[in-house]
């Protein structure tokens, strides 16, 4: 593993919290996953490859704009792992460099049908944007 | 002189930005009913939006300091803290687990805060429908009932947001919950029991990808309808959203205007 991909993971493993040592590989938080369709890794790949320091994939990866945070992954992990912390971490990692937002407040102005609930702005943001 | 015919129970009171502007059913009826149940919901002073999402990264900060905030408060004042929405339920439950649990990210709000008084996860965080059973009591809901909610059939959409992380959470059983169908019976009505349930509807992605939530808040809605139900009801300004966006056709309402039916406080009008 490259020094740069060693930083990375450990960044990644720090800011969530998650021990990947901890996963058996035995798939049920991608089986459980609502968005497992949307995604290039699924969670118990994302997990693998955080543990393998093979962090650039997933950093241009779709998937963690699909991530719903439902916590079913956490909940449903028979030893814990928490897959869904290393998807926010991931996420976090892309948007809190400059000018890389996923969604500005401009792009929010598409959705406003009079009916959308200030929760789904404010949440879309926060998990989108710095 | 006027004399109290009974003694108010004081919490303090979240109610979150929703509440204020697209889902003020569910607040108006949530403040009507405590009053009539015996709870006075007093609102936090100057409470910030918890910002919707709880993030799970232990170098977010700022972002919970909102939470913090009003939990403070309600420790002052020594009461619980009292939610409805289910995403502020979340929001602040999981803020004030941290600031108990981990002292590394608890000292830094602190320091970030910088008040005369530190805070340590001190307040109990409850929401409404934990209120309605712990606090007031499923049954003496049952004995106030003047207009019982007879042969309805209705099911208890919980979604993600209350149940889960259930380490954190703590309300009910995650897989197998039983709240909102015991407040069902007691409102009168029957329960309808579906597999998907405690599912997503697909939640802020529908900003992302709607054809996602699309396939999510459908299938809960078939799955609902399947199982025979007649209205759907739900804590969750999002999860209601999703379900009628995307093509519910049997009323999506909150378990507050069931609860306000079913007490006499509004009028049955199966709206929308």
């Amino acid at each position: 593993m490259s020094s740069k991909n060693e930083r990375l993971r450990d960044e990644i493993l720090k800011r969530s919290g998650v021990n990947p040592k901890k996963c058996m590989r035995c798939g049920k938080c991608s089986a459980t996953c609502p968005a497992y369709d949307e995604m290039e890794y699924h969670p118990h790949q994302f997990v693998s490859m955080v543990e393998n320091g093979d962090i650039e994939p997933l950093i241009n990866s779709k998937g963690i704009y699909r991530c719903l945070s439902c916590f079913a992954c956490v909940d449903r992990c028979p030893r814990g792992v928490e897959p869904a912390k290393l998807v926010e971490a991931v996420r976090l990692e892309v948007i809190r460099k400059q000018g890389a937002n996923h969604l500005t407040a401009d792009g929010v102005e598409a959705f406003l049908d009079g009916e959308i609930p200030q929760q789904a702005i404010v949440s879309a943001l926060r998990k989108y944007s710095k | 002189m006027l004399r109290k015919r009974t003694k108010m129970m004081k919490v303090s009171y979240f109610p979150g930005c929703t509440l204020k502007n697209k889902a003020v059913q569910l607040d108006i009826y949530a403040r009507k009913c405590a009053e009539a149940l015996g709870v006075s919901l007093e609102e936090i002073e100057n409470w910030q939006c918890c910002g919707g999402v709880f993030s799970t990264a232990k170098d977010e900060i700022a972002t919970k300091l909102s939470s913090v905030r009003a939990l403070k408060e309600a420790k002052e004042k020594n009461r619980p803290l009292v939610t409805v929405c289910s995403a502020c339920h979340n929001v602040i439950k999981q803020t004030n687990h941290a600031m108990s649990t981990d002292a590394e990210f608890a000292g830094k709000v602190n320091r970030y805060m910088a008040e005369d008084t530190d805070y340590a996860g001190e307040t109990e965080v409850m929401h409404y429908l934990e209120m309605l059973r712990d606090l007031v009591g499923f049954d003496k809901i049952k004995e106030k009932v003047v207009k019982p909610l007879t042969g309805k059939k209705i099911a208890a959409y919980y979604g993600c947001l209350l149940l889960r992380p259930n380490s954190v959470m703590k309300m009910d059983n995650p897989e197998n919950p039983r709240i909102i169908e015991d407040l069902i019976r007691a409102l009168g009505a029957e329960p309808v029991m579906y597999a998907n349930r405690n599912e997503c509807c697909g939640g802020y992605v529908i900003m992302e990808s709607p054809s996602l939530a699309e396939k999510k808040s459908q299938a809960v809605v078939e799955n609902a309808k399947s199982a025979g139900a007649e209205i759907i009801t739900t804590a969750c300004p999002l999860c209601r959203y999703n379900l009628l966006k995307n093509g519910a056709d049997i009323p999506v309402i909150y378990f507050t205007e069931l609860l306000a039916q079913a007490l006499g406080l509004k009028e049955d009008t199966d709206e929308q």
